[in-house]
């Protein structure tokens, strides 16, 4: 096997190794749809979050606009406080915006719903930081069957 | 009679203790040395070419296949439960986190390691290491280090190609063959794959396997008893060692990549 014969594999034997890299970069883990762009944080108070999780989707009407960013606890009156990084090209959000933890499907991954509210000259435009009063928290199987099963009980 | 055991333990660790330490020297003259970089550079690319090139074939059939048998497993536990568009991530997580990197390496230690461990024994035997001491020339850098690098370099490149054609494999049965649709089977793979985590984990992964893989084919070989015996059994050692070190390092790397 000439020198020549040798080096043209191995030229080929890189190129086809970088086209799989640069597949399963772009291809299978989509560096671009995963908060790659500018995004700016808003934040919401829950009473309980389920099972979200960091990463989780933000929708608009079925759009994906951000993902969660963080989930922690307020210092002071321990309820849970997620922050969502949203794509800055969305960045008109009134703050009679209200937000809620929905389920994709019966048992799929639960993401936070945004309905976007009203906007006249009376409300403000949400700025990164602020905080989205109207929450709803997510529906937990459990507590809805013990309820469920106590108004049973009442009759 | 206890006396004798406890002899024989201790022997058999002092030999096993200084056969790491034979092997930590052999592979640290290997890489320390400065290479001359023009020549060493076509030593390597030919090396490149005996145990990259030469697995590719291996390595991308093997990898379609198991792609396309995890298509086919995974869709029949998950249409029970209309889960069947998780397809995707199922298959492409699996591949990249776990089968990708550790069967590259099973096959690379089959195919590329028991050939180095051959080769360098069958040098010793025939006294070419000797020879090329007499003649002024270091062995460890003009044969060990060569090698030593093209396993390093190869390693993770075959463990890509094997996820990529692995996840056309599951592709191919998942959306030509059992009709899921196939802009779910991206999407919702790119939504639950992450670039850090899942395919530089897997990079880092072969990484790690691929200088234990040579490294233990490498010293096998150079070690080797020079007679036709002992390459035999330096061979089969190098296939052994290196299959159990390579599950039992993926268990640890696997928890401190993804566990937890």
């Amino acid at each position: 096997m000439s020198t020549r014969k040798v080096e043209i594999w191995v030229g080929i034997f890189v190129t086809i190794s970088i086209a799989a890299l640069i597949m399963l970069a772009f291809k299978v883990a989509d560096i671009n749809a995963s908060g790659n762009g500018d995004t700016y944080e808003l934040k919401a108070k829950f009473d309980n979050i389920g099972g979200l999780k960091v990463r989780s989707a933000i929708k608009v009407g079925g759009v994906v606009v951000g993902r969660v960013s963080d989930i922690s606890l307020d210092p002071v009156d321990y309820s849970p406080v997620v922050s969502m990084a949203i794509l800055s090209q969305y960045s008109n959000f009134s703050d009679t915006s209200s937000v809620s933890i929905l389920t994709s499907g019966l048992l799929g991954e639960q993401y936070i719903g945004l309905s976007p509210g009203f906007i006249d000259e009376t409300v403000d435009i949400l700025k990164a930081g602020d905080y989205i009063e109207d929450t709803k928290s997510a529906l937990v199987l459990e507590e809805l069957i013990g309820q469920f099963l106590f108004s049973v009980g009442n009759d | 009679m206890l006396l004798d055991m406890f002899a024989r333990n201790g022997r058999r660790s002092l030999d096993w203790l200084s056969g790491v330490g034979a092997a930590t020297l052999m592979l640290f003259g290997a890489i320390v040395a400065v290479p001359n970089l023009r020549k060493s550079f076509g030593l390597f690319i030919s090396q490149v070419y005996v145990v990259g090139v030469r697995s590719l074939t291996i390595i991308a059939v093997s990898g379609l296949f198991i792609g396309m048998v995890l298509a086919l497993q995974g869709y029949t536990v998950l249409v029970d439960y209309g889960a069947e568009n998780s397809l995707g991530p199922m298959v492409g997580l699996s591949l990249l986190r776990e089968l990708g990197p550790v069967v590259t390496a099973l096959l690379f230690a089959g195919r590329a390691g028991s050939a180095l461990t051959a080769e360098i024994g069958a040098m010793k035997a025939t006294e070419q290491l000797s020879s090329m001491e007499m003649m002024a020339v270091d062995p460890l850098r003009r044969v060990i280090a060569p090698r030593f690098w093209a396993g390093f370099f190869c390693m993770p490149l075959l463990a890509a190609i094997f996820s990529a054609v692995g996840i056309i494999g599951g592709h191919l049965v998942g959306v030509e063959w059992l009709g899921i649709d196939g802009g779910n089977f991206w999407a919702i793979m790119q939504a639950q794959v992450s670039l850090t985590e899942d395919v530089l984990g897997g990079v880092f992964k072969s990484f790690v396997f691929a200088v234990v893989v040579t490294w233990i084919a490498l010293y096998r070989g150079y070690s080797a008893i020079p007679t036709s015996d002992g390459i035999s059994k330096a061979t089969t050692d190098t296939v052994v060692q290196s299959s159990l070190a390579i599950l039992g390092l993926d268990f640890v790397l696997t928890v401190f990549l993804f566990g937890g």
